[in-house]
């Protein structure tokens, strides 16, 4: 049993979009986070001060640790944010403004 | 946009009071920042996944279908999806509620839309119900910054809204009621989950059994599923230590004594790439703090009618205290009837809605019974060491907190954000706030937050607030 089978689903067709460079395959409706994990995907920023890997903390928009950089948009929620056909998305390092 | 009530946050709450007010001749704008409705209890699956059986990640599922098909029958509520909302005002010159649509708003709740949240939008209301739910409150533990820690009702989110589950192995862990439906429900989705942990005392729970009988079925429902499961249930255990380099690879699980310290020699090394971790919950306030509405403690508080303390506010659900969605759905329906009477100028018959508040009541007696079994062990702080990050944002040490505490000499939450920079990022002390107030022996207060969220400069530095939300809903965010 996996997520979609549990739920019977029936997604629309996947898509393309990239992970620095690397392309993934994403679900309409999904959001970059659910995209980053069904890629098998746990990490996309490195942190300011230490530069440590973070990813999806608290799922719900509240604590901004899955910041990534989106279509050169750094600072988006991924658990939030809708992924999109072509969406370059980028590992997001400190800032995201310093490259 | 004007409206006669806006409700902020399309979960049971704010569902059951907009359809409450509806039915009673209120134009209702409901406003949630989701592409659905269902709040975090309710979250449906995106509808690009097509999910045909989405009662599976659910419980209570004909209460959702008797919330969804009210709304989508209504011809009254007016939901606006994909709205992030982050500052309610009070405009001047307008006491609230009385206003009538000859009058000027009383209130203007600010939101932002479009897939990058930089588009204004602004819906005037005479009333406002705050509906805004709550999140899940964390308490740090060496490692809990590895990619594979995440919150209990992250990664319920995350299978429910978008049907992925972060890996293969999982461990559940914290205190409180939302453990098991996370243990469930990822184990149904095909996580292999290695161990509940729950730190509550199970002698605690016996002794309160009288008090929660209520809940005992349902209980007993998630334990014959972790038993299908082969979930194995460890209480009064906690996990002391998360490891890994780049990402989680195993916890260590200790057992708790009577008075919430880890006996040594009791750790136990579980391999997993997922810990799924909550201590409980905490209300979102940022709306009725900027507002000027009374908070006690943590929550807004109200009064039979759901009302706050200021005219034409009201509060209902996990905003005015943590309860749950049955208790949410009755401080709804409570709010709306009273909300209608009040807008057409009339006090409301309490008598009305007798039904409502005796569920209330006995869900709010249920809630402090569990409150009062599961709390967080109650020496927690002395598994935290002084180079276990606190502040996720910051990257603020514990050994700082307490250099700043018992240095410095601060007793605050605010003082140690000034010493230390912690709750001075991204999320604004959310996460770390209970963990910061631990470690200085101080309460939890409410941080003044004057947004909600993070809002663009260009979208402040517009002071007339030109787009209406008429203009620029139609056809949704691009």
């Amino acid at each position: 049993m996996n997520p979609l089978e549990l739920a019977r689903a029936q997604p629309g067709p996947a898509f393309t979009v990239t992970l620095d460079g690397r392309e993934i395959e994403a679900l309409p409706g999904q959001t970059i986070a659910a995209a980053l994990w069904a890629a098998g995907v746990t990490s996309w920023r490195t942190t300011r001060g230490e530069g440590r890997p973070r990813g999806v903390f608290c799922g719900i928009g509240v604590c901004f640790d899955c910041l990534v950089t989106v279509n050169d948009r750094p600072n988006q929620r991924a658990c939030l944010l809708p992924v999109q056909p072509g969406d370059a998305i980028r590992t997001q390092e400190g800032t995201g403004h310093e490259d | 946009m004007r409206t006669e009530l806006a409700v902020v946050g399309a979960g049971p709450a704010g569902l059951a009071a907009s359809l409450a007010a509806a039915a009673r001749g209120v134009h209702v704008t409901l406003i949630d920042a989701a592409e659905d409705a269902g709040g975090q209890f309710y979250r449906q699956p995106a509808a690009g996944l097509g999910a045909r059986r989405p009662r599976a990640l659910h419980h209570q599922w004909r209460t959702w279908e008797r919330l969804r098909d009210g709304l989508a029958a209504s011809s009254t509520v007016r939901h606006l999806t994909g709205h992030h909302v982050w500052c309610v005002e009070r405009n001047s010159a307008s006491s609230g509620a009385s206003g009538r649509s000859e009058r000027s708003a009383a209130f203007g709740v600010h939101a932002l839309l479009g897939r990058f949240q930089d588009e204004p939008v602004t819906v005037h209301a005479d009333a406002v119900l705050l509906a805004t739910g709550g999140y899940e409150k964390v308490l740090p533990f060496p490692g809990w910054t590895l990619p594979g820690v995440v919150t209990a009702g992250g990664a319920q989110a995350m299978l429910k809204g978008g049907l992925v589950v972060p890996g293969r192995t999982a461990v559940v862990a914290g205190t409180g009621p939302l453990l098991l439906p996370v243990a469930t429900g990822l184990a149904a989705a095909g996580v292999q989950v290695a161990a509940l942990v729950e730190s509550a005392d199970p002698k605690g729970l016996v002794r309160r059994l009288p008090a929660l009988a209520a809940k005992l079925p349902e209980a007993a429902g998630y334990a014959s599923r972790l038993l299908r499961h082969r979930v194995p249930f460890m209480a009064g255990h906690t996990v002391v230590e998360a490891h890994g380099e780049d990402r989680l690879e195993a916890v260590t699980v200790a057992a708790l004594d009577p008075a919430g310290r880890v006996r040594p020699g009791t750790g136990r090394r579980i391999p997993c790439d997922t810990l799924a971790v909550g201590h409980g919950m905490l209300p979102h306030t940022d709306l009725a703090e900027t507002l000027g509405c009374r908070v006690d403690g943590v929550n807004v508080q109200v009064d039979d009618e759901q009302r706050t303390d200021v005219p034409g506010v009201w509060a209902a659900g996990e905003t005015t205290g943590i309860g749950g969605a049955a208790l949410a759905l009755a401080e709804g329906h409570i709010a709306g009837r009273s909300i209608a009477a009040r807008l057409q100028g009339t006090a409301p018959d309490p008598r009305e809605w007798a039904a409502a508040a005796s569920s209330r009541t006995r869900l709010r007696q249920f809630f402090a019974a569990v409150d009062s079994v599961c709390a967080p062990p109650a020496h927690w702080t002395e598994q935290v060491t002084d180079d276990t990050v606190v502040c996720r944002c910051e990257e603020v040490r514990a050994g700082t907190v307490r250099e700043a505490v018992h240095g410095l000499g601060a007793g605050d939450l605010r003082t140690v954000k000034l010493l230390t920079r912690a709750g001075m990022g991204w999320c604004q002390g959310r996460v770390c706030g209970p963990a910061v107030a631990g470690l200085a022996g101080c309460d939890l207060t409410p941080t003044r937050r004057p947004f909600a969220r993070p809002v663009p400069l260009g979208v402040l530095a517009r002071t007339d607030h030109p787009a209406e939300a008429d203009h620029t809903t139609e056809e949704g965010p691009s």
